[in-house]
């Protein structure tokens, strides 16, 4: 969870982004680094294969500037979405403030978001931690496509608690920086 | 770690009294400089020369340095690798647990050897976690979160509008 330092006077909050493999996490990303101004976000660490899946992380400081004297920063992680990295993506999950589930609106795709929805709920449960209690926000991508499930079946398969979602294209970064909006002022909240 | 790292603050005093055991254990061990990186990767102190590297993103490969080498140690039948060390042409690093919460990372060149950081690390790490531990009882004895006040939240939430608002 965030830690204030009142000796540097920072406040960091962890936002991670989760979702089945090639769902769009690393688009969004990569998208945030592109559109924000330079002075506010750090470098975009990326560990990944040859092949530019992610294998382990990747990684996006952002900004907000002095809030009230504390300099105050998002940490922004994804989690590298192939079933068999799970090992990895519970060690990004530690001390998580907030989280994103991407998810990937193709009819195809709708058993991939359900199993990696599970194991979300498992891997927090493994910290302690549940999602209805943390910060949680969910993005249905790829929503241009012409094979995408309607979003009346992915809230029903995907979001029983109803938290807030957003429809997205993260290609063309439509809907990355709603979801973003809202993942990051509901962790602020959480500090209140 | 069950759990992972909970909220928790650094409050002035503590880092007054970290800086001072780090300033000396650099100057004992001719070491360059010292992080505390949090296990959630989250750059705590630097004591030293500064960095020229970005320290933020050297805090969150660091942190996830020392979780995979925990993992590969629980796999292989040991608890933990309490200790790490990568060592480069010029520049070598050390990096060690500190009360299961904090990672003390060195950085350090030849003036110094790998057995002498070694031993001095030994010795700040007890002292170290000492006064992790206390400031995790105090912590959890205020048997509160931390909150923030209500204007801070006010003026975040305007801030995020005013980043983000327009892309």
């Amino acid at each position: 969870m965030s830690m204030i330092n009142y000796a540097s006077r920072e406040i960091n909050c962890k936002i991670v982004y989760y979702g089945p493999g090639l769902c769009g996490k690393t688009t969004n990303l990569e998208y945030i680094y592109e559109k924000v101004a330079p002075n506010t976000r750090g470098k975009l660490i990326s560990l990944a294969t040859e092949t530019e899946r992610t294998l382990f992380f990747d990684f996006l400081p952002v900004d907000l500037g002095s809030i009230r004297g504390f300099k105050t920063r998002f940490h922004l992680y994804t989690v590298p979405g192939q079933v068999y990295y799970n090992a990895s993506r519970k060690l990004i999950l530690k001390g998580v403030d907030g989280v994103v589930f991407v998810a990937d609106s193709q009819v195809e795709r709708l058993d991939a978001n359900v199993e990696s929805m599970h194991n979300l709920y498992e891997n927090l449960a493994e910290y302690g931690l549940d999602l209805r209690e943390i910060p949680f926000v969910i993005q249905y991508n790829k929503r241009d496509l012409p094979n995408i499930s309607s979003i009346q079946e992915l809230e029903t398969q995907l979001n029983p608690d109803r938290v807030e979602y957003h429809e997205a294209v993260g290609t063309r970064g439509i809907g990355v920086f709603d979801t973003l909006k809202a993942v990051s002022k509901l962790v602020i909240k959480s500090l209140s | 770690m069950a759990g992972g790292a909970a909220s928790w603050s650094f409050e002035e005093r503590d880092f007054h009294r970290i800086e001072r055991l780090l300033q000396s254990f650099l100057y004992e061990s001719s070491a360059r400089c010292a992080l505390l990186v949090d296990r959630a990767g989250q750059l705590v102190a630097t004591v030293g020369e500064q960095p020229e590297f970005d320290s933020v993103a050297f805090a969150s490969l660091a942190a996830a340095d020392f979780s995979a080498n925990d993992q590969l140690a629980s796999m292989i039948g040991e608890t933990e690798f309490s200790s790490l060390f990568h060592q480069g042409e010029r520049e070598s690093m050390y990096l060690a647990d500190v009360a299961r919460r904090v990672i003390l990372v060195v950085l350090f060149d030849n003036r110094t050897t790998l057995g002498m950081v070694r031993v001095k690390v030994k010795a700040v790490v007890r002292e170290l976690s000492e006064i992790f531990r206390e400031m995790f009882e105090r912590h959890a004895a205020s048997q509160s979160r931390l909150h923030l006040e209500t204007a801070f939240v006010d003026e975040a939430e305007d801030e995020i509008d005013r980043l983000f608002g327009d892309l």
